[in-house]
């Protein structure tokens, strides 16, 4: 299978994408570098087979969005929504990344080796993301299903509404939000910890699972309650 | 037998109009309770709407059409800016968005198939697209909404169309909710939630705020369905001069405008009433935007919120839509609200239902409830029966029928051959507010108040 280069200074999004799209999954490309992306947005959108791409540089809005299968790799930094939706794969960023990372990823690994803004990991759905920085406020807000790793900290109201989505913090969380608890760690969220980071690379590796938090949803808002005064 | 003269008690009956007995009920309510009432359907209250407007059939100064000879075309061609591939209807009403979930799966396939055999479009809803939706809809919309349950790139690509789903006319501003009778496991896994708990869902994007972030969204979109797709944006009527144009300067090929008389499963009875402007304001100031920008024709628009006939049809065409969508229509096209539900071609009587609500036929609107009494908003096993999906697909497809006989019917008389050569001369007002709002002469005068003389 060929590795191509694909400079987006002389050829158009678009035709990346389409390559993406349709080459790569017909089996006739196994790793796409993309240079010169000067913070383009929607770079390798819906990829659908486990193709290779690495970006060299900075990467815009939506990179790596609903990625399916591939494993993209970003060598600086990412604009908002990277990874959004994603069902499978592995979206790597190794400078920071802007809001909304992995917001509603169903699947796949997302790595921030460096920050993430607000709203990191909001609405999750089954997702895994490991930070290696801190995360903006609101992060998690209303997961639903999945894990995140923080080595760093967290902002205000961290896990605001949460459903079943696990959070794990090592540093200091600023605030949690509305119906978000620290519970202590098990066996088997160490081990999670563990395999999250150490699936991560081997930047992640010095951190040990045991200085990490456990916060998940208390499960009061699941129902309405007459009797109780409303939140909302 | 002795017979002793009748005294009557005069009882005064002087109802408020402040405080009448709906009024009194709320109030009741708000003290027993200390929760809001949520409930299903749309706004109850009277708002100028399309009654208030009439049609100027053709006579000596126009030529009609032969009612039933002469052809008049309903084809329309929605998402021709930029999408490689438009969507073609044989007609200009579309099924509006109901989620799997507010709908039970029978419901779904109804939809599908009446729409399919009728040449339109259904749209999927808050909670993913089912396979029985795909298979019996030909043309399938997906809506890609706030809280993105079941949101999934191969939809996206088995999908005829994307509509990202600002708001909704029922709630402007709210995202929406699903009580937890309704999380059937089906339900629950379809939007990875719990079982049985009350859903919230979002009110805003997850990865985007404000139209310049929407701008590259729709361009993901288009970028992940190699621009094949037309990309819709759906927004309830407030400010909706405003948000058309910026749903058109990011980049849409089809603006949904959706009044505050549009239907939803559940939400704050407040919220329904009290948030958003009617669909007849909201057209003209749609249309008004398209225009300003030198967009119509190009930009197409879907009208929704309260259609329910072919007249609603034709004089939201008239105003210058290109298309509307219909939800409560549908509903009661296959039952809401009837006495009765039918199964194995006998009527039987869904009294027990209504009463179980505490409501009666006529008066329903406990959608939220999931205990829907003619087996359409739930996903109870036993209730969803009461709808046989044969039943469903043969009783919408007449309605979408007649709505469009009555349109073409409408159109002829005005000396159209085509439904989309209806235009704003062809109405006019029946009350000042309607022709302020709709921007049309009161009728028998040359009066559109604000525009000439005062
Ligand atoms: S009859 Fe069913 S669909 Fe109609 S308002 Fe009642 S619960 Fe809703």
């Amino acid at each position: 299978m060929e590795h191509l280069t694909f400079d987006l200074a002389q050829r158009p999004l678009r035709e990346l994408n389409q390559l993406l799209h349709t080459d790569a999954e017909a089996g006739k490309i196994g790793k796409v570098t993309v240079s010169n992306p000067d913070g383009a947005h929607n770079i390798a959108v819906g990829l659908n087979c486990p193709v290779e791409v690495e970006v060299i540089g900075h990467a815009g809005y939506y990179v790596g969005g609903m990625n399916k299968s591939a494993s993209i790799t970003v060598t600086g930094s990412a604009g908002t929504g990277a990874a959004e939706n994603m069902m499978s794969g592995k979206v790597h960023i190794k400078g920071f990344a802007s809001n909304g990372a992995g917001a509603s990823a169903h699947g796949g690994l997302l790595v921030i080796d460096g920050d993430a803004g607000l709203r990191c990991g909001i609405s999750l759905k089954g997702g895994d993301i490991v930070v290696g920085g801190s995360v903006g406020s609101f992060s998690a807000f209303m997961a639903q299903a999945g894990r995140m790793v923080i080595c760093g900290d967290a902002g205000d109201a961290l896990g605001d509404s949460l459903y079943e989505a696990v959070l794990y913090v090592k540093g200091n969380i600023t605030s949690l939000g509305a119906d978000a608890q620290i519970e202590p760690m098990s066996e088997t969220d160490y081990a999670a910890v563990a395999a999250l980071l150490q699936q991560s690379g081997p930047a992640f590796a010095a951190h040990d699972p045991h200085d990490f938090k456990r916060v998940a949803s208390a499960r009061t808002l699941y129902h309405w309650n007459a009797d109780a005064d409303q939140e909302y | 037998m002795d017979s002793k003269p009748v005294h009557f008690k005069r009882i005064a009956k002087e109802e408020s109009w402040g405080y009448n007995r709906s009024t009194i009920d709320y109030i009741q309510n708000a003290a027993a309770h200390g929760l809001y009432e949520i409930r299903g359907l749309g706004a109850k209250r009277k708002v100028p709407h399309f009654d208030d407007l009439v049609f100027l059939g053709a006579s000596l100064s126009r030529y009609p059409l032969e009612g039933y000879r002469e052809k008049c075309s309903t084809k329309t061609i929605l998402g021709t800016r930029f999408a490689k591939k438009p969507i073609e209807l044989a007609i200009p009403i579309t099924v509006a968005g109901m989620s799997f979930g507010s709908l039970s799966a029978n419901v779904k396939e109804s939809l599908g198939r009446a729409a399919s055999e009728m040449g339109t479009s259904t749209t999927t809803g808050d909670g993913g697209m089912t396979q029985e939706e795909r298979l019996s809809s030909k043309t399938l919309i997906y809506q890609c909404l706030p809280s993105r349950y079941g949101f999934n790139p191969d939809d996206v690509r088995r999908a005829d169309a994307i509509e990202v789903v600002i708001g909704q006319g029922a709630k402007p501003g709210g995202g929406g909710m699903l009580l937890g009778q309704k999380i059937s496991p089906r339900v629950a896994a379809m939007r990875t939630l719990p079982e049985g708990i009350d859903q919230r869902s979002a009110c805003r994007h997850p990865d985007w705020t404000g139209p310049d972030d929407l701008a590259i969204k729709i361009q993901e979109l288009r970028e992940l369905t190699d621009w094949e797709k037309p990309i819709y944006v759906k927004v309830g009527a407030t400010r909706t001069f405003n948000d058309v144009k910026l749903a058109v300067h990011s980049g849409a090929d089809v603006v949904v405008v959706d009044g505050m008389q549009g239907g939803t499963a559940a939400t704050q009875s407040c919220f329904i009433e009290h948030v958003g402007i009617p669909t007849l304001a909201a057209v003209r100031q749609a249309v008004d935007a398209l225009e300003d920008l030198n967009m119509k024709g190009k930009v197409q628009l879907i009208v929704s919120g309260g259609i329910r006939t072919g007249a609603d049809v034709a004089k939201a065409l008239a105003m210058g839509a290109d298309a509307v969508a219909i939800g409560q229509g549908v509903l009661y096209a296959l039952g809401c609200n009837s006495e009765t539900y039918v199964q194995n071609g006998a009527h039987f009587s869904a009294e027990d239902g209504y009463t179980a609500l505490g409501t009666a036929a006529g008066f329903c609107h406990h959608c939220h409830t999931g205990k829907c009494p003619v087996g359409i908003t739930t996903q109870d096993v036993i209730l969803e029966q009461r709808l046989n999906p044969d039943v469903g697909a043969k009783r919408l497809k007449n309605y979408l029928k007649t709505l469009n006989m009555e349109l073409t019917t409408i159109a002829r008389a005005c000396g159209k051959q085509n439904v989309h050569h209806l235009e704003p001369e062809d109405l006019v007002a029946l009350t000042v507010e309607a022709a302020a709002m709709a921007r049309l002469p009161l009728a028998g005068t040359n009066w559109i108040p604000g525009i000439s003389g005062y």
